[in-house]
């Protein structure tokens, strides 16, 4: 595995590549798009991305915590986090490429 | 929100682009995430989030029904880590209050 990091830069630059807008508006739109999803998942709205995968809301309950040093107990608030769930074709791509690097 | 209604909101935005270009620009996005994945390249988008890859170790399993032990090779799988902004604004939006993530933190 090339355990390699791809960001903003290399996204801004595959969409100016396939596109021809300038270097600047790609990185635009990329960061358009980013924040689109953002705003909509704040709303509690899911992101569904056909053959990638869908982005939704959960609702967490209160619970007790602990401080893992100290052995205190400590209320967890209710609040929202994220999840992600990868498409199936997501998982089939990332399972016959990964493993074919390997053999 | 699906990628079409994505890309029409997009397009709203740039009413100076071809909506064909806005769907390229959302498609080749998620396919270079996908890509890079594929490849086991981690993606760092900071304020949004992260997506790498997780490896499951091969496990002995048993099919639910039948009860019978199946060999489940290893396997890998696409893991999202959500960013500390979008993570914060997801607890100031309007069901949740802002001194939970304060409270989650401490």
């Amino acid at each position: 595995m090339a355990g390699n990091t791809v960001t903003r830069a290399q996204l801004s630059e595959a969409v100016y590549q396939e596109v021809g807008l300038s270097r600047n508006e790609s990185a635009d739109l990329v960061e358009s798009v980013l924040r689109e999803i953002g705003e909509s998942l704040v709303k509690g709205e899911t992101v569904k991305i056909s053959s990638f995968g869908s982005f939704y809301v959960r609702e967490k309950g209160r619970r007790i915590g602990r401080n893992p040093k100290t052995g205190e107990e400590v209320p967890i608030l209710p609040r929202r986090v994220l999840v992600f769930r990868p498409s199936h074709v997501l998982k089939d791509r990332i399972n016959a490429e990964t493993s074919q690097d390997r053999e | 929100m699906v990628k079409s209604e994505l890309i029409m909101r997009l397009a709203e935005m740039n009413p100076h682009l071809y909506q064909r270009d806005i769907e390229r620009i959302v498609s080749t996005i998620f396919e270079e995430i996908s890509t890079a994945l594929a490849r086991g390249d981690r993606v760092e988008l900071r304020g949004f989030g992260a997506f790498s890859v997780k490896q499951r170790a091969a496990r002995v399993a048993r099919n639910p029904r039948t009860g019978e032990a199946v060999r489940v090779t290893e396997k890998h799988v696409p893991f999202f880590k959500t960013g500390k902004e979008l993570r914060q604004s997801l607890n100031e939006g309007p069901s949740g209050s802002p001194q939970n993530e304060a409270a989650a933190k401490a």
